[in-house]
């Protein structure tokens, strides 16, 4: 890697440029290719709900299913997973399946950036899960909601141990939930980098690579598409812990 | 000419005839033993999920025994006692993970009394989900 220079590292996509420095009381606040790239997915999943579904018709267009699906998607997978208490908590669920998609579509375009590759934004996400999460458990059912720690059927004297474990796999969870998100994407955004760079290197036998990154791009978009649904799912699953407590 | 040589050749052995069938099957049988790109996906990804839950564990058990020693000027000691906590929270997520809990990484007894639609049943208190 050393000799193609920084410019041809498969790591190079992930570098956060600026596009517009600006800095607010001493904090850069610069607006970046991550920024623009997340600003593209709001502007285009707005686009799509907005003008999928102007018209409303009884007998629904190809877009207006295509965004009635991605509604009854996630509205399934919340009734299934939470149970009725889970619907209003269906505006925040639905708008981060369709943010981490769109990012992670956006970023199988070339040459454009993926911000769920980055921990700060996968954790970001995974942080406001977890703490909202916890809120509204603790809200719900108040001290209760420190016996989740407790399993029952625990023999008094394991307790000291059994507690501690309990609340650092609680804790793992927003780590766990954005370390997949981001080492799904990066592995594989690597992967491709590596294998189209393979390409012009051998020549002729090229061809494999080729093929390869033909069905690593695939995988992607069906990667793409699972770790966002992934997300979306666990979210339920925590949501679904907090409020039925068991 | 070709006669006499084939009146020569000795009959194939069974061993070559084994290792003739065996090429054979083999060359039949590769294209359909790759699995297809959503299969290796859906297995990668489950490998993924745990290394990552028996890592995110012992991180947040490493970092957090740390903390405490930078705080309590205990070093090492809390670092070695949340190491192995850590790392038994990352089997416990792990366990949960392989043994059908789904993806629930916290406490999850009540699973099989709740499989999907769980409406106002009250929780029931026996512990034989714990399995």
């Amino acid at each position: 890697m050393a000799e193609a220079g920084s410019g041809h590292s498969p790591l190079e996509q992930f570098q956060i440029k600026e596009i517009i420095p600006l800095k607010l009381g001493g904090v850069d606040v610069s607006f970046t290719n991550s920024a623009l790239a997340m600003t593209v997915a709001v502007v285009l999943v707005s686009c799509f709900l907005i003008f999928s579904m102007r018209r409303g018709a009884l007998v629904p267009g190809r877009w207006q299913v295509l965004a009635e699906l991605s509604y009854e998607f996630i509205a399934n997978m919340i009734r299934d997973n939470v149970g009725q208490e889970g619907r209003r908590y269906f505006p925040f669920i639905f708008a981060l399946f369709m943010f981490i998609f769109a990012g992670n579509l956006i970023g199988m375009i070339p040459y454009s950036f993926t911000y769920t590759s980055h921990l700060a934004v996968t954790f970001g996400m995974a942080a406001v899960v977890f703490i909202g999460v916890t809120i509204i458990g603790i809200v719900k059912h108040g001290v209760k909601f420190f016996g989740f720690f407790l399993p029952h059927g625990v023999p008094w004297f394991l307790a000291w141990l059994i507690i501690p474990i309990e609340i650092l796999s609680y804790l793992s969870r927003p780590v766990s939930l954005s370390l997949r998100l981001f080492a799904n994407m990066t592995a594989g955004h690597t992967m491709m980098k590596v294998f189209a760079g393979f390409i012009f290197v051998l020549g002729a036998a090229g061809l494999a690579p080729l093929v390869m990154v033909v069905a690593l791009t695939g995988l992607e978009i069906i990667i793409a598409f699972l770790q966002a649904y992934v997300f979306a799912i666990l979210t339920c699953v925590y949501l679904n812990d907090a409020i039925h407590l068991h | 000419m070709a006669g006499v040589m084939n009146d020569r050749k000795p009959p194939p052995s069974l061993d070559d005839l084994d290792a003739k069938l065996r090429n054979a099957k083999a060359r039949r049988e590769s294209p359909q033993e790759m699995p297809d790109p959503a299969s290796i996906g859906a297995g990668l990804g489950f490998a993924l999920r745990v290394g990552i839950e028996l890592v995110a564990a012992l991180a947040i058990g490493v970092g957090i025994g740390w903390l405490l020693d930078y705080w309590l000027e205990t070093s090492p000691l809390m670092l070695v006692v949340f190491f192995f906590l850590g790392s038994a929270a990352g089997f416990l997520n792990v366990y949960r993970a392989v043994s059908g809990y789904g993806y629930a990484a916290g406490y999850s007894l009540g699973e099989d009394e709740r499989p999907s639609s769980s409406q106002e049943e009250p929780p029931s208190q026996d512990g034989k989900g714990s399995g």
